[in-house]
Parts: C-alpha cells; sequence; structure tokens
C-alpha cells in the first residue's frame, strides 16, 4: 500500500521530465528575442529541472515502475493507441544519462555558441532535442517511442543545419533526415506488425503475450528485422551510417549530446526496451551481431585515416556504436546498455574537449594543423586524455569495464567473435592516440596568428568537461566484473528488465576467474599495443599524414572512406533523380497525356466529319437513309 | 432542415457578392465565410447530441422521373462540411492584401463553389448530388479562366472537358440505375440497400469510378492537374486542392461503395495497385520539379493516391485514414499553396532553384513554412502523421509488399520536400533575391491558423475519429 502511494506521487514530477524543457522551447521560440543571453540559462535551467525530477524517481522507484496513460492518441479499428509513459529501471538510467549529460552540454553550450547570432535559436532547438528524447525514452509504447524517435530526427536536422546559410551544411542535415526515414519506414513496418499480431504495441501487453510464442517464430523474426532497420538508421550502423559523419556539420556540442551520448543509442535503447522480442528471435540476434561486429570494424578502419578531429570522433561514435550492437546480438543486453552509458560519458567529452580545442584554434578542424596544445589548454587536455583512456580500454577508466564485459560475452559465445571485436578495440586505441598525441604534442603547425590566439576555454565550458572527465574515470565501477566485485551493481540495478529475456538464454558456460583474468590482461596488452604503435609512429618518428593527394592503394580507399558515399550516389541518388524527369517527359508528358489528348483529337474530329455529312439537303438525307436500310438488309440475310 | 441553413448562407452570400461593391467585396465573403463557419460549429453540436436528425430534408421535386430533394448528414459528411467551412474562410482572408480584378464577381463566385461544394456533401439524392456535382465545375472554371496565368484558358479547357467527361460516364451510371430500380428512384437509402446485380456492377463500378478518378485525380488520371494547380490563381488552386478534390474521395464512400460494394471488392485489387503505383509515381516525380505550385500538384497526387488505396481496402483503418487524411491533406494543401503564394507575391517566381535566402530575410515565415512542410511529410504530432499511419497500416493488412511500396512515400516525401525547402527557403541570399517584405496581418492569421490546426489535429485526432466511427460502421457493415 505504501509502496503504490509513493508511486502516484511520483506520476506528476515524471509528467514534468518532458514538459520543462517543452516550455523552455516555447519560451525561447517566443519571448527569445527579449531573453537575448538569458535564453542560455532558461535553456539549461529548463534541463536541471528534468533531471531532478529524474533523480527523485531514480531514488523513490524502488524496484517497481511507473505505467500510466495520459490521453488516447490514436483510435481506429485494429489502432487503438494511447499515449502514456513507462518508467522504470531501463528508462531511469536513459533519463539520467539523457537530462544528465543535457544539462551539462547546456552549459558548455552557452560558453561555447556566446558570439553565436543564432544563440537563443541554437538553445530551443536544444531543448526541443530533449523533449523528443524524453518522450523517446518516457513512452510506454512504440507509437510514442516513435514520436520522439522522429522528433528527434526532426530536432537533429534542424541543428546540422543551424547555420543554413551554408548549403554543404543544410546537404548534410537533409542527407540525415532522409536517411533516418529510411530506417522509420522498417520501424513502422515493424509497428504495424506488431498490431497485427499482438492487437497492441504497448511494451507491456506484448511482453505479456510473448510467453506463448516459440522462439525463432516468423512473425518475430520479421517483426525484430524490421524494428532493427529502423534501428540501423537511428544508430548509424551499416549500411545506412553515412549521414553520421557528415552530421558533424553540426555546432559541436550537438555532436555531442546529439550525435554521440543520446540520439544516436536509441536504436540500442529501443532494442532493449523489446529485450523479450528480440530474445525470442536469435536468428535476428545473429544478423544484428554480424552488422555490429561488421560496423564496428569498418567505421574503425575508417577512422584511422581521418584528419577532420570532428570526423574522427564520428566514426569512433559509428564503431562504437556497432559494439553495442555486437553485445546486443550476443544477448548481453545490460552490457550494452552499460557502454551506452559509458560511452555517452566520455564521448560527449572528446566532443566536448574536441570543441574546445576548435574554440582555441580558431574554428580549425584539421589536426594536421595542430600540435602542442597540451600546454596551451592544459585543462582540456587532461580530460580530453581521460576520455581517450576510457575510449581505448585502458584499467581503471569506464570504457576498459563496459568493453571488457562485451569482450567477455564475446569469449563465451564464440573466440571468432571476440577477435573481431578485440581488433576493432585495438583500433579505436590506436586511432584515439593518433588523434591525441597529433593534437596536443609535438610542434604547433598552426598559423602564429592561431598560435597567439590559443587560450582555455571560460569555466561554462571547462566546468562540464572535469564533471564528465570524473564520469569517465569512475564511472565503470557501477559494473565491476565478477572477479573483482561480488556485485555488478547495473546488471542488478536492470535485471527486473531483463529478467524474462534471461531466463530465455541458454547460459552459456561462465567464465572462470582465470579466464576472466586472461581476457582482461589480453585487452589490456593489446590497447598498449596499440598506443605504443601510435606513440613511435606519431611521437618518435613524428610523422604528420599526408594529403590525400599524396596517398595510393589502400589508404587512399580508407581515406576516402571506401568510397561508399559516391557509390550510394551513382547507384541509388542518381537514378532516382534521372528516373523522376524520364517519368515526366516519357511517361507523363508522352504516353498518358498523349493518350488523353488523342481521346480529345478523335473526338473533335469525329464531330468535324460528322458536319460534312450534314449538309441541310433532304435528297442526300433521303439517299443515305435508304442505303443504310439496305445494308442493314444485306447483314440480316447474311447473318 | 439545418442542411438548409447551411447552404442557404454561401448562396445568399453568392447571390449578394454579384451586387456587392468592389471594396466591399471582401470583407462581406469573409463576414459570410465567418458566419457560416460559426454556424458549422453550432451544426456540430447539435449532431452530438441528437444525431443526423436535425439535418434531414426530404421534399417531392418532379414527379417523372421522380427526384426528391434530399439532404442528410451522417459523421463522414458532417466532417466534409467541416473541411470546407474551415477552408473557406481561410481562402478567402488570404487573398485579403491581394489584388484581384472584379473581386465582387471573384468572390461570388468563390461563394457559389462553397455552396456548390456543401450540396454534394449533403446530397442524398443521384439526381441532386449529380446536379451540384456539375454546378460545383461552373464556378471554378472561370475562376481558373479569368483570373488565371496566361495559360489557363487552354489549360482550363481541358481541365474542364476532362472533367465533365467522367461526370457523363456518372451520369449514363445514374441513368442505368433509375432504369433497373424496380421504384424508379435514384435516393441513397434505396440504391444503398437494393443492389443492382454484381453482373451490372462490374461495369457500373467503372462509369462512377472514371468520374471519381478523375477528380482525385489517381493516376493515370491526372494529367488535367498539375497544369491545373499551376495556372489557376492561388485562391483557387486551394479551391480545387484542399476541397474539390475531396468530392472525388468523399464520393467512392458515400456512392460508390454502398452501390457497388461488390464491384468495389471486384476491382479492388486493380485500384489499389494503380494507386500504390500513383504514389511512387507521382513522389517521384516531384523530386525534380522546378516550379514550387507543381511540386505541390504532384505531391498533392501522391497522397491522394493514398487516400484512395486506404478506402479500397475496405477496411475500417483504411476507411478512418482517408477520413483523417482527407481533413489533413485540405489543411496542409492549402498552407503549402499560400506558401507558394506569399513567395509568389514578394519575389515574383515560382522557380524553386531562382529563390533562396527567405529564411534568412523572414525567419517566421520559413518556421510557418517548415511546420506545414512537416504536416505535409507526415512527422509524428502533425496531423499528416495520424492519417497516413492509418492508411499505411491498412494497406499493409491487405498486403504486405503494397503497404511496404506505398511506404516509400514516407521516404520520397522528405526527399522532394525537403530538397526543395533547402533549396528555395535555407541558403544565402543571392544578387537576384528581391526583399522579402513582412508578412501582412492576413498572412499571419491564416498561417496561425493553419500551423494551430496541424497541432491541434495531429495531438487530439479524436475530434474527428469519433465523429466518423458510427458513420463508417455503418459503412463497413454495407460490404
Amino acid at each position: 500500500m505504501d509502496n503504490t502511494m509513493n508511486l502516484l506521487n511520483l506520476i506528476t514530477p515524471s509528467m514534468m521530465i518532458p514538459i520543462f524543457p517543452l516550455l523552455g522551447f516555447l519560451i525561447l521560440s517566443f519571448l527569445g528575442k527579449r531573453l537575448g543571453a538569458f535564453s542560455g540559462w532558461v535553456a539549461s535551467m529548463a534541463i536541471l529541472g528534468s533531471f531532478l525530477c529524474s533523480l527523485n524517481i531514480f531514488l523513490g522507484l524502488d524496484g517497481q515502475q511507473l505505467n500510466y496513460t495520459i490521453f488516447k492518441w490514436i483510435s481506429a479499428g485494429d489502432l487503438q493507441i494511447e499515449f502514456g509513459f513507462l518508467i522504470d529501471h531501463l528508462s531511469i538510467i536513459m533519463l539520467l544519462v539523457v537530462t544528465g549529460i543535457g544539462f551539462l552540454i547546456h552549459l558548455y553550450s552557452m560558453g561555447y555558441m556566446h558570439h553565436d547570432e543564432g544563440f537563443t535559436r541554437f538553445f530551443s532547438y536544444l531543448n526541443l532535442f530533449i523533449f523528443f528524447m524524453l518522450l523517446l525514452v518516457m513512452g510506454n509504447n512504440y507509437a510514442v517511442m516513435f514520436i520522439g524517435w522522429e522528433g528527434v530526427g526532426l530536432c537533429s536536422y534542424l541543428l546540422i543545419g543551424f547555420w543554413f546559410k551554408n548549403q554543404a551544411y543544410n546537404d548534410a542535415a537533409k542527407k540525415a533526415f532522409i536517411m533516418n526515414r529510411i530506417g522509420d519506414l522498417g520501424f513502422l513496418i515493424g509497428i504495424f506488425a506488431l498490431v497485427f499480431h499482438f492487437g497492441t504495441i504497448d511494451f507491456m501487453d506484448i511482453q505479456n503475450q510473448l510467453v506463448s510464442f516459440e522462439s525463432n517464430a516468423p512473425v518475430l523474426i520479421f517483426i525484430t528485422l524490421m524494428l532493427f532497420i529502423g534501428a540501423t538508421g537511428k544508430s548509424a550502423q551499416l549500411p545506412l551510417y553515412t549521414w553520421l559523419p557528415d552530421a558533424m556539420a553540426g555546432p559541436t556540442p550537438v555532436s555531442a549530446l546529439i550525435h554521440a551520448a543520446t540520439m544516436v543509442t536509441a536504436g540500442i535503447y529501443m532494442i532493449c526496451r523489446s529485450n523479450l522480442l528480440f530474445a525470442l528471435a536469435p536468428f535476428t540476434l545473429h544478423i544484428i551481431l554480424i552488422v555490429g561486429i561488421a560496423t564496428s570494424l569498418f567505421a574503425a578502419i575508417i577512422g584511422i585515416k581521418q584528419n577532420d578531429i570532428k570526423k574522427i570522433l564520428a566514426y569512433s561514435t559509428v564503431s562504437q556504436l556497432g559494439l553495442m550492437f555486437a553485445a546486443i546480438g550476443l544477448g548481453a543486453f545490460e552490457s550494452s546498455m552499460f557502454h551506452v552509458m559509458t560511452h555517452a560519458f566520455f564521448k560527449a567529452l572528446l566532443f566536448l574537449g574536441a570543441g574546445s580545442v576548435i574554440h582555441a584554434m580558431g574554428g580549425e578542424q584539421d589536426i594536421r594543423k595542430m600540435g602542442g596544445l597540451n600546454k596551451s589548454i592544459k585543462l582540456t587536455f587532461v580530460t580530453f586524455l581521460i576520455a581517450t583512456l576510457a575510449i581505448s580500454g585502458i584499467f581503471p577508466f569506464a570504457g576498459f569495464f563496459s568493453k571488457d564485459e562485451i569482450l567477455a560475452k564475446a569469449f563465451e559465445h564464440n573466440l571468432l567473435v571476440w577477435a573481431l571485436l578485440s581488433i576493432s578495440s585495438m583500433i579505436t586505441a590506436f586511432y584515439m592516440f593518433r588523434l591525441l598525441f597529433l593534437v596536443f604534442y609535438g610542434e604547433f603547425r598552426g598559423t602564429e596568428e592561431q598560435y597567439k590566439h590559443l587560450h582555455e576555454s571560460p569555466i561554462s565550458m571547462t566546468l562540464p568537461l572535469m564533471v564528465l572527465a570524473v564520469l569517465s574515470a569512475f564511472g565503470g565501477f557501477l559494473g565491476l566484473p565478477a572477479v573483482l566485485s561480488s556485485t555488478h551493481q547495473l546488471s542488478e540495478f536492470l535485471s527486473p528488465v531483463f529478467m524474462a529475456s534471461k531466463s530465455l538464454k541458454v547460459e552459456a558456460h561462465a567464465l572462470s576467474h582465470e579466464q576472466e583474468w586472461l581476457l582482461m590482461g589480453i585487452a589490456t596488452l593489446a590497447a598498449l599495443v596499440s598506443i605504443y604503435y601510435a606513440f613511435h609512429l606519431y611521437m618518435k618518428k613524428k610523422v604528420i599524414p599526408e594529403n590525400e593527394e599524396a596517398l595510393s592503394g589502400l589508404s587512399k580507399w580508407v581515406a576516402n572512406k571506401f568510397y561508399v558515399d559516391e557509390f550510394y550516389h551513382k547507384v541509388i541518388v542518381n537514378p532516382i533523380l534521372i528516373l523522376s524527369d524520364l517519368l515526366l517527359v516519357l511517361i507523363d508528358k508522352l504516353v498518358i497525356d498523349l493518350l488523353v489528348n488523342l481521346t480529345a483529337l478523335i473526338v473533335d474530329s469525329t464531330g468535324r466529319i460528322y458536319r460534312l455529312i450534314q449538309t441541310g439537303s433532304t435528297g442526300f438525307y433521303l439517299i443515305a437513309m435508304v442505303l443504310s436500310m439496305v445494308i442493314v438488309m444485306f447483314i440480316q440475310i447474311i447473318l | 432542415m439545418l442542411s438548409l441553413e447551411l447552404l442557404f448562407i454561401p448562396l445568399l452570400a453568392a447571390i449578394l457578392l454579384l451586387f456587392a461593391n468592389e471594396k466591399a467585396a471582401k470583407p462581406l465573403a469573409l463576414v459570410f465565410g465567418l458566419v457560416e463557419a460559426v454556424f458549422t460549429v453550432y451544426a456540430y453540436q447539435v449532431f452530438q447530441q441528437n444525431g443526423s436528425e436535425a439535418f434531414e430534408f426530404q421534399m417531392p421535386w418532379v414527379n417523372k422521373p421522380q427526384i426528391n430533394i434530399h439532404f442528410g448528414l451522417d459523421g463522414i459528411s458532417l466532417l466534409m462540411v467541416i473541411l470546407t467551412n474551415l477552408l473557406v474562410p481561410f481562402i478567402v482572408l488570404s487573398g485579403f492584401n491581394r489584388d484581384t480584378k472584379r473581386p465582387a464577381v471573384f468572390y461570388a463566385l468563390i461563394s457559389f463553389m462553397h455552396f456548390a461544394l456543401l450540396g454534394v456533401f449533403m446530397a442524398l439524392d443521384g439526381f441532386v448530388y449529380y446536379i451540384f456535382w456539375e454546378l460545383a465545375l461552373i464556378p471554378i472554371y472561370f475562376i481558373a479562366f479569368n483570373w488565371g496565368d496566361e495559360n489557363s484558358p487552354k489549360v482550363t479547357l481541358k481541365f474542364f472537358i476532362y472533367t465533365l467527361a467522367g461526370s457523363l460516364l456518372m451520369l449514363f451510371g445514374f441513368l442505368y440505375l433509375y432504369m433497373g430500380m424496380p421504384n424508379h428512384s435514384l435516393d441513397w437509402s434505396v440504391l444503398s440497400t437494393q443492389h443492382t446485380c454484381s453482373c451490372n456492377q462490374t461495369w457500373l463500378f467503372w462509369m462512377f469510378f472514371a468520374a471519381f478518378a478523375i477528380k482525385i485525380p489517381i493516376i493515370p488520371f491526372h494529367t488535367w492537374q498539375p497544369d491545373t494547380y499551376k495556372s489557376a490563381p492561388t485562391q483557387g488552386t486551394m479551391l480545387l486542392s484542399g476541397i474539390m478534390l475531396k468530392m472525388g474521395t468523399y464520393s467512392l464512400l458515400r456512392w460508390l461503395l454502398p452501390i457497388f460494394p461488390a464491384g468495389m471488392i471486384e476491382w479492388q485489387p486493380i485500384v489499389i495497385t494503380l494507386s500504390v503505383i500513383g504514389i511512387v509515381y507521382a513522389s517521384i516525380i516531384a523530386i525534380m520539379q522546378r516550379d514550387l505550385k507543381k511540386l505541390f500538384a504532384y505531391s498533392s497526387i501522391a497522397h491522394v493516391g493514398l487516400i484512395a488505396a486506404g478506402v479500397f481496402t475496405l477496411s475500417f483503418e483504411g476507411i478512418q485514414g482517408a477520413l483523417v487524411q482527407m481533413l489533413a491533406h485540405g489543411i496542409n494543401v492549402v498552407g503549402l499553396f499560400f506558401c507558394a503564394d506569399i513567395i509568389l507575391n514578394r519575389k515574383g517566381t515560382l522557380q524553386i532553384h531562382q529563390l533562396g535566402g527567405i529564411r534568412l530575410q523572414s525567419p517566421w515565415f520559413a518556421a510557418f513554412f517548415l511546420i506545414v512542410v512537416l504536416g505535409a511529410v507526415a512527422l509524428p504530432l502533425t496531423n499528416g502523421f495520424v492519417g497516413e499511419f492509418m492508411l499505411l497500416y491498412s494497406l499493409f493488412k491487405y498486403n504486405v509488399w503494397l503497404g511496404a511500396v506505398a511506404g516509400t512515400s514516407v521516404i520520397l516525401g522528405a526527399v522532394y520536400m525537403l530538397k526543395m525547402y533547402q533549396t528555395a527557403i535555407l541558403g544565402d541570399t543571392n544578387e537576384h533575391s528581391e526583399p522579402m517584405e513582412a508578412l501582412q496581418w492576413n498572412e499571419k492569421a491564416v498561417l496561425i491558423g493553419i500551423i494551430s490546426l496541424i497541432f491541434i489535429l495531429g495531438i487530439f485526432p479524436g475530434i474527428v475519429t469519433n465523429l466518423t466511427q458510427p458513420a463508417i460502421d455503418q459503412l463497413i457493415k454495407l460490404i
């Protein structure tokens, strides 16, 4: 009784979570001009409000879930869709991450966007984004999730093309929206199939019905594959990943918030939300595993040859997302969520750090033109170093634990999977340290003017860096492996969510402690080897990456991202554009309209011919009459 | 009786406007439009309380052939009446800061059109319905012919003859039915209960369907449409695309389905396939359109193709989706053409590639335009999403593959709309850019009204679905 009362008390704060940013958006949109520089504070406070509400719920939830309907949204035959929220241990984690990191990035943006003429607009979009992201996370059925899903896509579009005077940025924004839409169609069909087969799209109702389904039932395979297509769009997996690197056209805080920490993990969140559904479709999990591994490796390889600081981080994000999908493919949903969380910490930090670097360099993003920045922007450097260590999987930073957990699960599953993911991790460590060495060590390679301009960012920017650095350093302790601790806190916290799907999984022989030590040792060693190799190349030999023209063979392919964009352009985009013109000219104008006009012409000319017969002379009519009678008689006789 | 009063107000407006002072014409038309809109609210309340009885009107007119003047409303008709009476004030208001030659005649024609459209949506006797159906063609013909651009005489003639040809087929159909009916009546209640044999339904279906398909238009009966939308004055285009084409989709539900359920089922696969092909076909053509109005014309073909396909799934979701989408499409397409008109008015061109930098010059207009575009590409929480969601679901249920193919319009819609928006609105101004004069009060009023509707109907579609649900249940029983 007491517990239910408590739960009811949580409804109001949970409603406030999305309302704060929505209000922030509306206030900034309509009163933005009057608020001026104050608008950054309004927006930040809105997110802080959401964060505090989330925290309140986190503390009060106590193993239960909050599931309620606000109003009936759509009603037509099979489609009975309610607008409601579900807050359980899974969504509350996401809520804390989204609002927490969201708040830090808002703070950071107040410094970063300080001089921008679109300051207010920027914050109104950010608030709108958070609003939709919260809907995505809080929805208690797929349709509400889809509102958020498309909504964050819209905000992503608006923010990538934030500097809308530049048509190249607008291209990137449009590309992101359209590629997401391709995935969204899959998601939509998945939702339809759920309605059709389950009669509901409510998460909990579906979960309750799933008991009666057999593993790998064709229906479940179809549904999960469709949902996964949706996930590949939003979470930038093969083959729909190419929008994410281009999305770096947006302001850097946007890249940190949307294109690293939160929105792009929506696909993983969606699958974890439907974990029982996916666990009942091992076939789909296999596909997810393959796509995840392939993306992880592919993007990591491309990352080696990139020279734009944000592009490197973007490919790294794609690669890390691939790792998370691989974890899902292994059925390790909670490990995947663990990595979502730690990745949010260190990748947000990396992007914000990159933003600080770009800020110091007066807008420069090419790492070949940086170097030796560790002295002039010390705080940025230290925090960036922590994040780099975390993403490279160095003990005891956050990434080590989450990555190690996935690798251990991979090892249980299959040696090859483990080897491939380990290679991907090695590459990650390499290109991240390549980035670090080229930016922060060696000689300064920029212009004289830039050198004079070098300065540490203001406190509003460095404070979030420090907080995130602490999280990146210690966030991993939420999920200590069995050899170090008897409780895996995160996994335990999430266990009510994943209980049902866990029970399905045939538990592979758990790793012995020796094996686990060995794996951790190998992973650390591998990372260190990569780091040393990067050190050797970029510190000892002081290699500066060559210009693209100087490259040849494989490295040219890698530097050009394997020409995937060019391929898509030739094979999909251009044919459609040509088809568009062809259909208009050949089919619409020539065939269809010609037939229409021809019909008119026939009617017209028949009229003209008949007019000739209408001579007005009675004699002619009489002859015609007699003639026709004769003809009719003849026909009758013949027949 | 209320149905007569609903009809009377625009008719009175049309007559008065003919004799009105040129300067008083616009305000007068607006006042009548608003009176009618307010009256619709009253009618809506009456309907909610007492159902359709209050709207029933029947009176013998001609003895031989036996024709009764018969009007009535159910949820579906009322929705169409609401659509019409909602949009007409916007259409009138949108012209307030435009110079229209001979405004008295122009607005008299709009009001007359208003009257005829309402007649189509409320008539329950075949002959009366047919009369209004043809009556609606006359004012729009003159509007497009006299107030259109330099191509309009030729274009309008084609439009007129094309639709008239379709109508004649329908007239033959009605005559055949009349002869065949034991009690010689074309009353809707008779036609929908005493079905002609399915041997006749096979071909009679096409007599009616051709008329509707041309009006909607469904590919390949559409070639009159892009040119007409382009050449007609924008207010005419709004009438055509916002309301008049719904005569076609409405008639599928009111006449075709009840009279020829067997024919409907027989031709269902062909019509759905045709519609789905049309959706993709028109979407692809829209991508490379260089003219704003033509782009919207092709996008409209894609949207109404989906509506037609949904109706032909003969499922509850399909029909409900069609109705929701008819209202949504009406609102959005009027919004789109109005935005095009605002641009034309300021920039003197509708060529997309000659525009650009408008976002910079007029942020509010760009934001309004974007919201209308988002409604058209069916973003959730806009009115466009709800209908499209239902329609695609109904198609999915009918056939997974057809659903998936039609679903590509979700992607293609984003492609052509965002491509257009990027080129026309975003980017920097160039040396050819004309200044973008600020929005006038009437333009703001129309845009704000349309945007409010986009969100209200996107968030609370129950307003529509509660209204139409009983009527759809009735319809489904006929199949």
